[in-house]
């Protein structure tokens, strides 16, 4: 697989397509329903489910291959002296969801990170929404997210107060803000309570809140249903559902196999610091 | 959005969240109360109090700065948000403006304190001769002492929050970069309040030095501040 190097200059917060991208996105989500238990059940604001939702155009600073959003070829990434992926080649479309799986140290938080401009790309090509991890590192960042273990929230403000500066820090406007809790159910009863006060499922949603409205269009998540009750884990997997169908682009590391293996719709096997295995699955839920 | 409005935006976010939290106001305020008072118990002599109060608030504005910063960054540290701020691609320009400007209004609402402390526990007074050339050199000492303190706490408190140990890290880092400013802010205060019958044009050429000082660990601050938090 070529791997695909940006020749574009660095992009504006305001013009670039994958901007543009980001905004459909944000627009496009639904509101999740948070007393659903039907993880597909999404609801737009008079509780109507959702109709199918457009798929998000190209992304990326150019247009040369706009579906291929994840590209690494033959990566190396080292932690201190231990070479922590040796060798990963791993291709993600737009609006997949991609599960890794593997045991634990096989790499699937490195290949988080790395694929979050995190890490440097020791060896090999990587390419992310097109910007080169070896050489455009940081200019990949504004355009992912990663939650890992914890949520990246203020605890002594608000709902609201953290998506707002969340989503301040790119630019977004208030309308922007409150769609981004709106759709994520964090808008009403939530919104003015102190994160600390939050449940792990709340702290889970804002902080999903926070990733939408700060145009986040790659998400990396690490073991996002960690911590969640049955409830909690449905409105995830209803919110990564939807967002998927909306054209981000989702990778999920995970042990509970049977949990995001339903959301996933392609499992990848990471072992020691390789992709061992690579299949399609069909959608659980569907 | 550009550097500086995020930065405003930074500094207005700790800001908010120390104005919930009051661990200045209830917790740091009272224990620099505390620790001038227990200069003046230590001493208990006011001849002795008089030649060392300006010393003792800015030693006391260094102990309270080092439990200013740890938890400045601890709220970044306590659930992620500094890797997620990494992750979202911000400025580190920003964020160290950010937290550095936050920084500096909580240590003016600090040194305010303490120096109403000094008037208070140890007879501290301006000279009624040259009031006001007194407290504008006491003004700017303040302002350029605290622009640096602000800088060198934020450049050291970001790097003690990646490591094991930040506790007992930063006043490591951050006391010996800061003794410029203890000596300086101390010289022009004295010069200010006329201790030991220095007098106020004395005082400015420390305020040059602090202010070099100043500008240095700004600039230097804001350049390697990225390098410092990144991996």
């Amino acid at each position: 697989m070529p791997i695909r190097h940006s020749a574009c200059s660095p992009i504006s917060s305001t013009s670039s397509p994958a901007t543009a991208d980001a905004d459909r996105l944000v627009d496009n989500l639904p509101p999740v329903d948070a007393d659903s238990t039907d993880p597909t059940a999404l609801t737009d604001d008079s509780g109507e489910v959702a109709a199918q939702l457009p798929v998000a155009p190209t992304f990326g600073p150019d247009n040369a291959e706009p579906d291929v959003v994840i590209a690494l070829e033959d990566v190396v990434a080292v932690l201190g002296n231990f070479p922590a992926l040796a060798g990963v080649s791993l291709t993600v479309q737009r609006g997949e969801i991609v599960l890794l799986k593997g045991p634990n140290g096989a790499g699937k938080t490195t290949l988080l990170r790395l694929c979050a401009g995190l890490l440097p790309v020791e060896r090999g090509a990587a390419s992310i929404l097109g910007f080169d991890l070896v050489t455009q590192r940081q200019l990949v960042r504004p355009h992912v997210g990663l939650l890992g273990h914890q949520n990246g929230l203020y605890l002594d403000l608000s709902v609201r107060e953290n998506v707002e500066f969340w989503g301040r820090t790119v630019g977004a406007s208030a309308q922007e803000i409150a769609s981004a809790m709106s759709r994520m159910g964090v808008a009403e009863r939530l919104a003015d309570v102190p994160v600390r006060k939050l449940s792990a499922g709340q702290k889970r949603r804002t902080s999903l809140a926070c990733l939408v409205a700060r145009r986040a269009q790659v998400w990396l998540l690490d073991e996002p249903h960690a911590g969640l009750d049955a409830a909690g884990r449905d409105e995830l997997d209803a919110t990564l559902g939807q967002a998927a169908r909306s054209g981000a682009t989702i990778l999920v590391a995970s042990h509970e196999l049977e949990r995001a293996g339903g959301l996933a719709t392609r499992s990848v096997e990471v072992v020691a610091g390789q992709v061992v295995t690579d299949t399609n699955e069909p959608r659980g839920s569907e | 959005m550009n550097t500086v409005a995020v930065a405003r935006l930074i500094a207005a976010k700790d800001l908010r969240v120390e104005r919930r939290s009051k661990i200045v106001t209830n917790q740091v305020l009272p224990f620099a109360g505390i620790t001038m008072v227990s200069f003046a118990f230590a001493l208990d002599k006011q001849n002795v109090l008089d030649t060392v109060a300006p010393g003792l608030v800015w030693l006391a504005t260094m102990f309270s700065l080092l439990i200013i910063v740890q938890r400045t960054f601890a709220i970044e540290t306590d659930d992620g948000a500094l890797d997620a701020m990494r992750v979202a691609g911000v400025d580190p320009r920003a964020i160290f403006m950010g937290k550095a400007m936050a920084l500096g209004v909580q240590l003016l609402v600090l040194e305010a304190m303490l120096f109403g402390a000094a008037v208070i526990f140890y007879g501290e007074s301006i000279p009624s001769e040259h009031a006001v050339a007194s407290v504008v050199l006491l003004v700017t000492t303040m302002l350029s002492a605290t622009c640096g303190l602000a800088a060198v706490g934020t450049l050291y408190g970001g790097l003690a929050a990646g490591f094991k140990g930040s506790e007992t890290l930063l006043p490591l880092l951050t006391l010996p970069a800061v003794a410029p400013v203890l000596i300086g802010a101390t010289k022009a205060v004295e010069s200010a309040v006329g201790t030991s019958g220095a007098v106020v044009s004395e005082g400015w050429q420390w305020v040059g030095l602090l202010t070099v000082f100043a500008v240095a660990a700004v600039v230097g601050g804001a350049l390697a501040f990225g390098p410092l938090i990144d991996d």
